[in-house]
């Protein structure tokens, strides 16, 4: 007879970050909405203190899939390919709001919602991408063979990032270069916008961070529930 | 293999496919400025194309009855007069960047589209923004 598991439940850690992440958003919101207008925008900057987070998190999200997709290849740890599946189902959740936020930006800023420009387009490709990342999981049956399509894809999948987060300086974009660049580390922002940007960037974090441990415990729940379903197919076999 | 998903897979190819060749191979080169046009004018020649470059201060005469705007867009080389029908986005301002989408008719670019490009560059108003100085900022941006 197989011992009975022990219940997989978020650990405190898990709850406390979902905790802190959900107390400080209303924090985050109420500095949104007191940050200074911008002189061209007036209060549609304010948009971005909700766009760039998700978008950064997105980056961030199909990252740690990446990592967690070499991480599996290497050692073949089903553990390792259960946060990969968590991480870039949040990163997807992360990007889409990116998206739609962006539309919604980019309609009174720009004067439409949707272009064919370069950072756009990388970014609906990088979407429709992870999008293929969860129709190849759900497309293959046999769990070993799964696990590894799916790390080729999580792995391949992440040259998108740096193409998005760069078309809008090796392409003529619509699109403005980086606020916050990355590869020179300058800043063309207010400093009250700019620590507004960063505050709500932690606590996206925070939440990120709460949801893809939340998405691992329940994603080893299901693989549970998979293990016992193939250790009934085998005891009934012995039957037989 | 599970064939609903397979269908999926294969929607999702085709997607890919239509934004890497059709929405990428196309728009790499979002815009040409008036330097470049002028540059290759043979080549654009009753093509339609994307002109991008700034609103020319001074230039801007625009119709609220009849919509009907027109400006001169310049990449502080050449200038290009523009005529477009239809409300402008609520940031086109003289001095703002701007592309326009559409073709040319005599020496006026007839704009089907217009977009307004901003920066990347984010500051809040000088000393010390006060409520009414934000009521009239929005006035201003509307």
């Amino acid at each position: 007879m197989t011992e009975a598991r022990k219940p997989h439940r978020p650990d405190a850690l898990t709850w406390g970050l979902l905790g802190l992440g959900l107390f400080l958003l209303p924090a985050g919101l109420y500095v949104a909405l007191t940050a200074p207008p911008d002189v061209n925008q007036g209060f549609l900057v304010r948009i971005m203190y909700l766009h760039v987070p998700t978008a950064w998190l997105g980056y961030l999200a199909f990252f740690v899939t990446f990592l967690y997709s070499l991480l599996y290849l290497f050692r073949q740890n089903p553990k390792h390919d259960r946060v990969a599946l968590a991480s870039a189902e949040i990163g997807l959740v992360f990007m889409g709001l990116a998206l739609v936020t962006g539309m919604l930006w980019a309609r009174p800023t720009w004067g439409v919602y949707w272009t064919w420009e370069p950072r756009l387009t990388t970014t609906a490709i990088l979407f429709a991408v992870y999008v293929g990342y969860f129709l190849l999981r759900g497309a293959i049956e046999d769990p070993e063979l799964r696990r590894k399509a799916a790390a080729a894809v999580g792995i391949l999948g992440f040259i998108n990032v740096p193409i998005s987060y760069m078309s809008v300086k090796w392409w003529r974009s619509l699109h403005q270069t980086q606020s916050i660049d990355l590869t020179t580390g300058r800043i063309n922002m207010a400093p009250e916008m700019f620590q507004a940007l960063m505050f709500n960037l932690l606590i996206f974090t925070l939440l990120y961070l709460a949801f893809v441990r939340f998405r691992g415990f329940l994603a080893e729940r299901e693989a549970g529930g998979e293990e016992a379903e193939a250790l009934g197919l085998e005891a009934r076999k012995e039957e037989a | 293999m599970r064939r609903k998903y397979l269908l999926g897979i294969l929607i999702i190819l085709g997607a890919l496919g239509y934004m890497l060749f059709g929405g990428l191979g196309r728009n790499l080169v979002y815009f040409v400025t008036p330097s470049e046009y002028f540059l290759e004018e043979a080549r654009y020649q009753n093509r339609p194309l994307r002109l991008g470059g700034l609103v020319k201060e001074g230039t801007v005469a625009y119709d609220r009855d009849s919509l009907e705007l027109r400006f001169v867009l310049t990449d502080g080389v050449k200038e290009v007069p523009v005529y477009h029908r239809g409300t402008p986005p609520g940031m086109f301002r003289e001095g703002q960047g701007a592309v326009v989408e559409g073709r040319f008719q005599g020496g006026v670019f007839q704009s089907t589209n217009l977009l307004v490009k901003h920066s990347e560059a984010y500051q809040a108003p000088e000393a010390g923004w006060t409520p009414e100085e934000v009521r009239r900022l929005l006035q201003e941006a509307r």
